[in-house]
């Protein structure tokens, strides 16, 4: 008796919440498909409009920015994957002199992120003559401590008899981190994927400051000046705007969203 | 991108056909958007016009956001050498711009006496934020005043003469209060008016000062006057307006909401940039009118918006084609039409005398409300170190509307900072 | 062998090592370094300050109130979002019917940038129109000025960052709990023990490491969420929820005063090394972290 009340709010709770979390969602979708008028008030018999995406397609270019923020991930995500792991597989088997501080001192990045540093790094990158370029927006992050921990962490899961053998059998040590430890990693380097695209999908204070113009400036930033308030905010074209953004990922997710959690339990983070 | 690559296409064939082979000048421009409406497409029009006209300038315009977005990435590209010729930035930028060592006054740059004549063209008030030891250094651009905005159709229903908005502070408050509706349950159902009280709070405020007859600061940008009793009392007013007579709502006043505020009938009155009066026009369910901000000592307003800026950092050709499209985008046709196109005001009278601004000022009378108002304008704050010295007083503006100081120390102690900020200057 | 692996491991690290040096240790060191100059004015060279810009900030009243937003920020966030992170992992691997829907829904914030929501929750939250004063109107509460109140406003942006970064940390606490053997449970239930107290005994004790990555994720959210100021509050009212990283831009980028930024970057720095060491003692003395 008292375990079939427990469950009931329980369960209730957990939608109720759910559908909390769902809200601002499903605003977007009232707002963006309804003409203007119904933007603040709801009423079941609101025809339905294209025209606000016709408008906030016209209003911005937002296939450059999409273009972008596609460049600005890809390319984060293709140097940590290959940097990450060739520093993770050196902390996790070589023995060498100085590990323990080099560790510490990757570590740090942990802690001080990026963000926190945004005027000596916005300095650096004007300096370099980078400023409002893709690569400029990512190369902060290229280098990723948590991706250099969670590697080392599941390199060092990989029995050593693995690597012996391959050694033994002549591999050279790129063809064996290639060969061995890579397969091994895997959901770890998807879940790492996944949380670095989410990441820097949704990064929007470094690149406000080190992009200019449409030519590097990502989705974040331009739904950001998109429907800045100043302007006077016109919620129908700003959730139109939003809805062409994040689509394309609220797609992907949708459909490989079992892979994503069950990637997740296999992993090391945890 | 098509459209630039067909002019540059063009362009190159005209020139060619005359047999010259001229050298292109770049410009680039950067330009906030602060108000309603889509602005970029007009700019983006204008400037395909000029570069239809002189096929020997090719301009590369980016919107980059607000006021504060576009001065910021305007430095940015100047710092790290990336090309920017001109700029429009806020008015006020003006001291911090000649602090940098950034700009260029305009004297330097004309040549010919018709240009020194088109310097004294505009309107003398629009210039105050443009000029500093007796040069140039910002040319009207998109320019605004404070304009009241009030729903006619409120007003009748009030049992108020719907062509006679209040005239002064007082009668704002009388007929506020015959405005404000409440509901069945005590709820405030349409406030009588509305002030914004974020993002511009310090512009707002300027309106108050100024009818209270005191300005904010001096010419120089070297003094404010934060602590005067005028301005005290202009500060305490509008904490009123919420917390003594409840016309308007306490706490802060959201800038951004408030025109879709205005639109739902939530307030009888807004007091909004003129910017936005092709918006409203546009979106108005009902009847609406558009009156000058109302009287305590006298009219007022602070102008309001951005100027033309030519940077230090570009060669003389570069100038003179930076000039050549600040004439072309500040000539009356341009002015008339972007005034029609945006509500921004006409910044010249040759402006209002074309013949396309005054059929609109006929048939849309608003439309010259700004300029009527112009007469009884003054500058907006504008001093050394802007930002600081303007967020200084937007929280103490805050600080009393919210309760939190009362307006005699919140100011008080805004320009005590202020004064510290600026000994230096 | 030995001096050929330390060459072999160094060259691997080298370009991550580069990378790190250049845009973590160095701008670190250089912020130390600015902290202790004013800039020259107009082209002129910075000038030597001592420890001057810290005394000014110790008499900035906005630095002080920054920093106590931050606190209360960080008090207000952190375990909430872990308590509600933690919840939804049980809920979403419980035997509840359509967990996968809420599953989706749990993790949507994520997907969604903080900067396009924030347009939405200033929907939600605007006083006249907004949502949220609609719901409270048709239960017959008072209205509250979400954002132009003083004391609801930070509230209001600690509600969106809750909700943003909750469902990010649940999938953790997902993957942990899928690796505690059901036996367990089973077992201590078999042996009368209540569902609480099997939580209590055994579920919370295992997803301690989960745990300390989420806090410690949570933590630093506290200081580097600030998306959501641009749209909505931009610190205000009067800086009520006016935090560290906001007022670090806003003094680099509005006031040009990279040297008071600098200044608080080094106090922000300090902040997060010793919220490390705090945490990262109080857990390992509990847990073995492998």
């Amino acid at each position: 008796m008292y375990r079939s009340i427990f469950n009931i709010v329980s369960g209730t709770s957990a939608w109720v919440l759910g559908a909390l979390w769902l809200l601002p969602l499903i605003y977007a979708f009232w707002a963006a498909f309804h003409p203007a008028e119904y933007a603040t008030r709801f009423a079941l018999d609101a025809p339905l409009t294209l025209e606000h995406f016709y408008t906030a397609w016209e209003q911005a270019p937002f296939p450059r920015y999409m273009l972008n923020t596609l460049l600005i991930t890809g390319l984060i995500l293709g140097f940590q994957l290959v940097l990450c792991t060739l520093a993770g597989y050196a902390l996790a088997r070589i023995q060498f002199t100085g590990r323990g501080i080099v560790f510490a001192l990757i570590l740090l990045q942990l802690m001080v992120m990026p963000e926190i540093l945004i005027v000596e790094n916005y300095q650096t990158l004007a300096d370099l003559n980078m400023l409002d370029t893709h690569l400029g927006v990512g190369l902060p992050y290229l280098a990723s401590a948590f991706g250099i921990f969670l590697l080392r962490q599941t390199f060092k899961t990989v029995p050593q008899e693995l690597e012996d053998a391959a050694l033994i059998e002549g591999c050279s040590r790129l063809q064996l981190i290639w060969k061995v430890y890579v397969p091994l990693a895997k959901p770890t380097y998807l879940a790492y994927s996944l949380v670095s695209v989410s990441y820097h999908w949704n990064n929007f204070l470094w690149p406000l400051v080190v992009t200019n113009t449409e030519n590097s400036r990502p989705l974040t930033v331009g739904l950001a000046i998109f429907g800045a308030p100043e302007s006077g905010v016109e919620w129908p074209v700003i959730c139109a705007g939003t809805l062409i953004a994040v689509g394309p990922l609220l797609a992907l997710f949708l459909i490989f969203q079992r892979q994503f959690v069950q990637s997740f339990m296999h992993t090391g983070i945890k | 991108m098509f459209k630039r690559s067909k002019l540059w296409l063009a362009a190159g064939l005209t020139a060619l056909a005359a047999g010259t082979a001229q050298a292109k000048t770049d410009l680039t421009m950067y330009y906030p958007v602060a108000v309603g409406g889509p602005l970029t497409k007009i700019v983006d029009g204008m400037i395909s016009d000029f570069e239809a006209k002189n096929p020997d300038i090719d301009v590369n315009a980016i919107y980059a956001g607000n006021y504060n977005d576009a001065r910021i990435k305007a430095l940015a590209a100047l710092k790290s050498g990336k090309p920017a010729q001109l700029s429009v930035m806020f008015s006020i930028d003006l001291h911090e711009l000649r602090d940098l060592d950034a700009i260029v006054p305009f004297e330097d740059v004309v040549e010919s006496a018709e240009d020194k004549q088109w310097l004294k063209s505009f309107y003398p008030t629009l210039m105050q934020n443009g000029t500093a030891d007796e040069k140039t250094w910002g040319i009207p651009f998109q320019r605004s005043t404070i304009v009241m905005y009030y729903n006619k159709d409120a007003f009748r229903d009030a049992g108020l003469n719907p062509e006679q908005p209040p005239q002064t502070w007082d009668q704002l408050v009388s007929m506020g209060q015959k405005l404000t509706q409440k509901d069945a349950t005590g709820n405030v159902a349409r406030w009588g008016a509305m002030i914004p009280s974020t993002g511009y709070p310090y512009w707002m405020f300027g309106a108050l000062t100024k009818q209270n007859g005191e300005v904010l600061m001096n010419r120089a940008g070297n003094e404010t006057y934060f602590d005067k009793p005028e301005v005290i009392e202009a500060l305490s007013f509008w904490k009123d307006l919420g917390q003594k007579h409840q016309v308007m709502p306490q706490g802060t006043i959201e800038w951004g909401t408030l025109r879709q505020n205005f639109l739902e009938q939530k307030t009888a009155i807004m007091w909004h940039s003129t910017g936005n009066l092709t918006t409203v026009k546009k979106n108005a369910k009902f009847d609406f009118g558009v009156a000058m901000l109302p009287a305590q000592k006298e009219l007022g307003s602070p102008t309001g918006g951005g100027n033309f800026y030519i940077f230090k950092d570009s060669s003389a050709e570069e100038r003179q084609a930076a000039l050549k499209l600040i004439r072309h985008m500040t000539a009356p046709e341009q002015a008339a039409q972007w005034s029609i196109n945006t509500g921004y005001m006409g910044i010249s009278p040759a402006a209002y005398d074309t013949k396309a601004l005054q059929d609109y000022v006929v048939q849309f009378p608003p439309a010259a409300v700004a300029r009527d108002q112009l007469e009884h304008a003054t500058a907006e704050l504008s001093t050394h170190q802007a930002g600081r010295v303007r967020k200084l007083l937007d929280d103490a503006i805050q600080a009393a509307l919210t309760g939190q100081k009362t307006p005699a120390d919140a100011l008080q102690g805004a320009q005590k900072q202020a004064k510290r900020i600026l000994a230096r200057y | 062998m030995k001096k050929l692996n330390t060459l072999y491991a160094w060259l691997l690290l080298l370009p991550a090592l580069v990378l790190l040096v250049s845009f973590t240790h160095a701008p670190t060191i250089l912020t130390v370094w600015d902290s202790f100059f004013f800039a020259g004015r107009a082209g002129q060279p910075a000038r030597f300050a001592g420890t001057e810009n810290y005394l000014l900030m110790l008499e900035d009243e906005v630095f002080w109130q920054v920093m106590a937003n931050n606190a209360w920020y960080l008090i207000g966030t952190v375990p909430t979002s872990i308590a509600i992170a933690l919840m939804m992992a049980l809920w979403v691997n419980s035997k509840l019917s359509g967990r996968s829907l809420l599953r989706l829904a749990y993790f949507t914030p994520t997907i969604l940038p903080m900067i396009a929501v924030a347009n939405i929750w200033l929907f939600f939250y605007s006083p006249e129109i907004g949502l949220f004063n609609k719901i409270l109107d048709a239960v017959g509460a008072d209205p509250v000025n979400w954002l132009g109140d003083p004391d609801w406003a930070l509230p209001s942006l600690m509600l969106i960052t809750v909700w943003k970064e909750a469902g990010f940390f649940m999938i953790f606490y997902l993957a942990a709990l899928q690796t505690i053997n059901p036996e367990l449970n089973q077992a201590a239930t078999l042996e009368g023990s209540s569902r609480w107290n099997s939580f209590r005994r055994i579920t919370f004790p295992l997803l301690l490491p989960t745990t300390l990555f989420v806090m410690v994720n949570a933590v630093l959210n506290a200081f580097k969420l600030v998306d959501h100021l641009f749209i909505l509050t931009k610190g205000g009212p009067n800086n009520a929820t006016n935090l560290l990283l906001y007022y670090i831009y806003e003094n680099a980028f509005s006031f040009f005063d990279t040297h008071y930024a600098a200044t608080l970057t080094v106090v922000m720095l300090i902040m997060l090394m010793l919220l490390a060491a705090i945490q990262f003692g109080w857990l390992e003395r509990r847990i073995h972290y492998r």
